[in-house]
């Protein structure tokens, strides 16, 4: 932008995100904030939408940030406002999740007395952003956002914060966006090392049982495309963690399903017993690989991430490659090409094909029968009904619902699983569909809750249906805190304490209906495909209350601190299988 | 095994906490802390002197690098670093003490920068080692109170320390 203008700086705020070419932010007005939302008020091509509690703002922001891969902007007032968004930007912060939020606070001069409102948000929220800024000159305004929407989106992505005193957001400036950032200290890798792309090239090259361990930072770095070739060029085989599901098509021969606490057996193995293990863009969480020492025992490993500080954080790299994924894959692809032009092939198909026996041998199992309809076939039938479809994106809440969405829904598309992975937010699901049909109008956005989490946000349903984005909500209603029930019932002797919800309270379908969605109760098998076609078609925001089996666990699952190997299996009551 | 671990820091609000901060939240414990102008009035550099392992000491390095305000990490390798640090030290001091207490400072070129009617305030600059030393020595006679800095320090002229990748491998 050429010449600068005069203007408040509320209004520089909006001409920022106009400039960054931000469509949709999510926020709730108040004290601090006035001014900026009177900007709102005088006109942007910025689309408000108006949240019902901050925390739903903020995941929504994330939401919009996971479906389209551009950073997600979030606004709040001063204290309870900005004391809100912190579990939104402490989530952003552990899924690496490019997140700009900006909260209102205090006139300058009150800052420090305990003033009506004020919190110190750049202070609670120090550990768990990237980068936060209090504005203390209005003419630092436009660089400031400038800096932060570069900082969220570039090296590892993740949530900053800019803290705006309200006598700044009235002050004027010469408004003019600045072409480049002025950081001296932030410099993320841009470029790998060439010598290293070859050595890992060459690893997999000679590899008997390699596996791609692909993580979050797959879809972060826009990486897709690459690791599909790399695959496929190769025949490597591909897992995904929670947070990469969606990267690799869910359908290909060389998926081989999720590793992890309650991930599919045979997936475990062929994680656990690989000779190569090569993470692109993950993490080794405990919750993938269980006792640390006891995981993947017998490989090398190559990782390939755009932090460096992930190197040899829990796992020791033989092979570390730092840089942006996209350009890694690209380059690991590349070499393996010259050396297949040299005579050089593939050796995993005895590999791929010892896979592939431990899949027949290990399905996933639950058993059907009994008084209620099993969640697992809610996830089932679901996926049947979405299956040819390439235009619906999933979001969940956490728990149970959580894992059996993650186990049965099979996601062919980019950025189509949207789920809290690393904080584990219960109320995750509901705002983050929202602000994922924002990003995705085209789309149909279905939100796989559990009734626990359903009652931390459900609130946001008003946002949906009088903003007009609407979204399918699939509640797997099992009347129970039900993950923290089946830790009570597997370790401590099956006394529940404080995990009993009910199938009844609230009343679900009714509550959908208070709110202006389409509200149905499923309570028997025969209905299901039904309930769920018609909220899938019906255009409206739907909650379809599927009324499940309290007692079901997820299975398999690692114990805590248990080897990945040493999985506990589905045990049928009745001794048969189904 | 101790490190110690010399910053630069664009000198803005907040960079010393964010600084400290990643410190706390990473479980990572410091020993001591300094921080302080540089030639450039718009940097500050922070000494910390870390207990780790080899292994955490790359962590702490590395995600000290990812912070937005720190410029440059590097280690002072001992040997190849001039450290030092200065001490107050208010030691218990009759008059019959006093001689022998001054002769003992003398030593380690410790200046007696106060004197009260039973006790006096050494001022002693040295590598920490030596003040260990020296607070060792007067201890005997009654050490009232004392204030130490925390280690500063500075690579040897002759060899550049080594700064740490910005970008790794
Ligand atoms: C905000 C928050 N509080 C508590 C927890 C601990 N927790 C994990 S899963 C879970 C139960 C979730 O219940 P529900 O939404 O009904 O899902 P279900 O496991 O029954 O499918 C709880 C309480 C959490 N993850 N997040
Ligand atoms: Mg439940």
């Amino acid at each position: 932008m050429s010449g600068s203008k005069k203007m408040l700086g509320a209004d520089a705020v909006l001409r920022s995100l106009e400039v960054e070419g931000v469509e949709t932010v999510f926020g709730i007005p108040g004290g601090a904030v006035l001014p900026i939302y009177d900007a709102f008020a005088r006109g942007s091509t910025v689309r408000h939408v108006l949240a019902r509690h901050e925390q739903g703002a903020g995941h929504m922001a994330q939401g919009l940030a996971r479906a389209s891969g551009k950073v997600g902007v979030a606004f709040a007032t001063s204290g309870p406002g900005a004391t809100n968004l912190v579990t939104p930007i402490a989530d952003a912060w552990m899924d690496s999740t490019p997140l700009v939020c900006v909260t209102g606070q205090v006139r300058s001069h009150l800052i420090g007395t305990d003033a009506f409102q004020e919190c110190d948000i750049t202070g609670v929220t120090m550990p768990i952003v990237k980068h936060s800024w209090l504005v203390q000159d209005v003419e630092e305004l436009p660089s400031i956002m400038k800096a932060a929407f570069h900082v969220a989106r570039t090296g590892r992505c993740g949530p900053v914060l800019v803290d705006i005193p309200r006598d700044i957001q009235e002050a004027e400036l010469s408004f003019k966006y600045p072409d480049s950032v002025d950081l001296p200290g932030w410099k993320p890798p841009t470029k790998a090392h060439p010598r290293q792309i070859r050595e890992a090239a060459s690893r997999i090259a000679n590899a008997d049982k390699p596996m791609l361990y692909v993580g979050g930072g797959t879809l972060n770095g826009d990486a897709m495309a690459e690791l599909l070739e790399l695959a496929e060029l190769w025949r490597l085989p591909v897992v995904t963690t929670l947070m990469g599901k969606s990267a690799f098509p869910e359908t290909h021969e060389l998926f081989m399903g999720w590793p992890g606490m309650h991930g599919p057996k045979w997936s475990n193995y062929a994680t656990n017993k690989c000779d190569l293990l090569v993470a692109v863009g993950s993490r080794f969480d405990d919750r993938v690989t269980g006792k640390l020492s006891a995981f993947a025992p017998g490989a090398d490993v190559i990782h390939l991430d755009i932090d460096s500080a992930e190197i040899g954080k829990l796992r020791h790299a033989d092979v570390p490659v730092v840089g942006p994924l996209k350009q890694i894959l690209h380059g690991i692809t590349a070499e393996l090409r010259k050396l297949h032009a040299t005579g050089a092939r593939t050796k995993t198909e005895p590999w791929l094909r010892q896979i592939a026996e431990w899949r027949e041998e290990f399905p996933l199992r639950y058993a059907k029968g009994g008084d209620f309809m099993k969640p697992q076939t809610v996830l089932e039938t679901l996926q049947a009904l979405t299956a040819d479809r390439d235009d619906v994106i999933f979001s969940t809440g956490v728990g149970q619902h959580q894992m059996w969405a993650m186990q049965y829904l099979l996601c062919n598309q980019p950025r189509t699983f949207i789920t809290s992975g690393g904080l584990g937010t219960m109320g995750f699901g509901i705002p983050s569909a929202i602000g994922a049909k924002a990003a995705r109008p085209d789309a149909t956005v279905v939100c796989v809750d559990g009734d626990g989490c359903f009652q931390m946000t459900c609130q946001e349903l008003a946002t949906a249906t009088l903003e007009q984005l609407p979204i399918v909500v699939v509640l797997v209603n099992n009347g129970y805190l039900g993950m923290v029930q089946q830790w009570q019932s597997l370790f401590f002797e099956d006394r529940l304490s404080q995990v009993h919800l009910t199938h009844q309270v609230p009343d679900y379908q009714a509550l959908a209906e208070a709110y202006g969605a389409a509200g149905f109760t499923v309570t028997s098998e025969g209905d299901l495909e039904g309930a769920l076609a018609e909220a899938l078609t019906c255009g409206r925001t739907a909650v379809v209350d599927c009324r499940v089996d309290p007692r079901e666990g997820v299975f398999p699952m690692i114990p805590t601190g248990a080897a990945a190997i040493d999985m506990l299996e589905f045990q049928d009551p009745q001794g048969a299988m189904a | 095994m101790k490190h110690t671990v010399s910053v630069l820091v664009e000198n803005k609000p907040g960079a010393l906490a964010r600084v400290s901060t990643m410190f706390a939240r990473r479980a990572f414990n410091i020993e001591s802390l300094s921080v302080g102008p540089t030639e450039r009035h718009d940097v500050s550099r922070i000494t910390l002197r870390v207990d780790c392992e080899r292994h955490s000491i790359e962590q702490i390095e590395k995600q000290m690098h990812k912070l937005v305000n720190v410029l440059r990490v590097s280690e002072l390798e001992p040997g190849e670093a001039v450290e030092r640090e200065l001490a107050l030290i208010k030691v218990h001091a009759p008059a019959d003490k006093r001689h022998e207490l001054v002769a003992l400072a003398e030593v380690f070129h410790a200046r007696v920068a106060d004197l009260g009617a039973d006790a006096l305030i050494f001022e002693v600059v040295g590598s920490p080692e030596e003040l260990d030393s020296f607070e060792e020595l007067v201890r005997p006679y009654g050490v009232k109170e004392m204030a130490r800095t925390g280690r500063i320090g500075l690579g040897r002229s002759s060899a550049t320390t080594t700064p740490l990748r910005k970008q790794h491998v």
